[in-house]
């Protein structure tokens, strides 16, 4: 398993590139539960997210939810291909990452990859 | 506590996503996604569990009398065979439920009423009826299956003598045998496809249930959740209750005109309705041109200044955008006005456009 990937209670997966910076999605399990995705709103490069609070929601044909970002920082790029292709959140959600943190100052409650993994089986 | 549809084993058997609606456990939706059961129904077909609506006989030699005065729509040429939509109202032009009157025979109407109403709505017709006349809740006794898409006719004629299924739409057959099993078949639906809902026994609907599975297969046909369902409607512009209408909001007013017969004989919610004359709201299809999805009850502005809310909305499968409907200020419900809805606090740019949104070729 890997040491650079944590999960969150909320369904958010963090993969550290280093001590500062990280790239964060949604997991499996969230894509699932959320269904066929056609809308996803982005944060801007260079705004500030916060561990524990919303930085995009995404928008099933069902419902709409918030994402909440695993760690404190800033915005250092966006993967804009989501905003025309929301779709590919469906078809590789550990691929398809929302933003990319820089500067992270705070991790929230991270779970490791078993930990999450028992969370969801619940 | 949530109660089951006989088919709830199925549900959980084939996948389904299972959520409470209406008091009961229903499937939002299968493996396949709202989106390809959406698109199966556009293109061939889907089969959906609706057990949860209710079902109420009516009878007795005063049953029409006492529905014309219950319903707003009129049902006195109906001939036997025929089914009716029609809203039911309260005295102040509100809107209990809206129905379908499936007319047996002169002294037997059957009633097929929304879930989240049928006790509501028992409780109101019973109370009101004069007469020789007798209502049966038979809801906990049937199930009720809709096979919809442009293959259902296919489908259906494998197992059932095509020659005894209804033809026309909004019509009805009973007493059809399909594979042994005693069906009541309609030509009605829910979706804006060609399509057929077929009423039987509670313990003759999972095996009816497999069956159609079975031999609609190889024709493209799926099982289809309530997800589904919800934006079909919406893209064929078929009102919901408890969204585009309710006990607030007046028939007229929710854009359902064409089943208001105010030159029949009194019923009720008649006077008020008269009474409000011409509707300051009306109901319009709205495009969203900006990025975003308004759902219900997101207020719509004119140029800064609110002139209605939404009703329901999605993202339209087969449009590929999103599409809402709204009750707005009659002077601003002209095709083509550029409006703005307020979603979570955002604005974003929306069109009226004609409804519905989809129309079967």
């Amino acid at each position: 398993m890997s040491k650079e990937l944590y999960f969150t209670k909320t369904h958010e997966w963090v993969r550290f590139i280093d001590e500062t910076t990280a790239r964060v999605g949604i997991t499996e399990f969230a894509q699932g539960e959320l269904g066929d995705l056609v809308f996803i709103n982005l944060p801007e490069k260079g705004d500030e997210v916060i561990a524990g609070e919303s930085f995009a929601d995404v928008e099933s044909v069902k419902a709409v939810s918030n994402v909440y970002s695993p760690v404190s920082g800033t915005v250092r790029a966006v993967n804009e291909n989501l905003l025309d292709q929301p779709e590919l959140v469906n078809m590789d959600a550990m691929e398809a990452w929302f933003i990319e943190v820089e500067n992270i100052s705070e991790k929230g409650e991270l779970l490791t990859e078993e930990e999450y993994m028992k969370l969801i089986e619940e | 506590m949530e109660l089951k549809t006989p088919l709830y084993d199925c549900h959980v058997n084939a996948g389904g996503k299972i959520v409470e609606f209406a008091g009961y456990l229903l499937p939002v939706q299968y493996k396949t996604g709202v989106i390809a059961e959406h698109m199966a129904v556009r293109k061939s077909a889907g089969l959906f569990d609706v057990s949860h609506m209710g079902e109420v006989i009516i009878k007795g030699k005063d049953a029409l009398s006492n529905i014309q005065m219950l319903i707003t729509n009129d049902c006195s040429r109906m001939i036997d065979g025929q089914v009716r939509y029609s809203p039911m109202c309260n005295e102040k032009g509100g809107v209990i439920d809206d129905l379908l009157v499936y007319k047996i025979s002169g002294e037997q109407y059957f009633i097929v009423v929304n879930a989240s109403n049928r006790r509501k709505d028992v409780q109101w017709m019973k109370s009101h009826l004069k007469g020789d006349a007798e209502l049966i809740d038979i809801s906990d006794e049937m199930a009720l299956i809709a096979l919809q898409g442009p293959m259902s006719t296919v489908i259906l004629g494998k197992v059932a003598d095509a020659s005894k299924l209804p033809v026309k739409y909004y019509t009805f057959r009973t007493n059809v045998d399909i594979a042994g099993i005693d069906c009541m078949v309609s030509k009605t639906g829910y979706t804006g496809e060609e399509g057929y809902e077929i009423c039987c026994r509670n313990e003759d609907a999972a095996r009816l249930w497999e069956l159609l599975l079975d031999v609609g297969r190889s024709d493209g046909l799926i099982p289809c959740g309530l997800g589904a369902r919800d934006t079909l409607r919406l893209e064929a512009a078929m009102p919901l209750y408890g969204h585009e209408m309710d006990e607030n909001v007046t028939p007229i007013e929710a854009g359902l005109e064409f089943a208001v017969k105010l030159n029949k004989d009194d019923f009720i919610g008649k006077q008020a309705i008269m009474e409000k004359g011409r509707p300051a709201i009306t109901r319009v299809g709205l495009r969203i041109t900006g990025r975003g999805i308004a759902r219900e009850n997101c207020p719509v502005y004119h140029e800064n200044k609110e002139i209605g809310k939404t009703t329901s909305g999605t993202h339209s499968p087969y449009l590929g955008y999103p599409i809402a409907m709204a009750l707005v200020d009659v002077s601003k419900s002209e095709t083509g006005t550029k409006l703005e809805v307020d979603v979570r606090g955002r604005k974003i740019e929306a069109e009226i456009v004609a409804l519905p949104f989809y129309k079967r070729v």
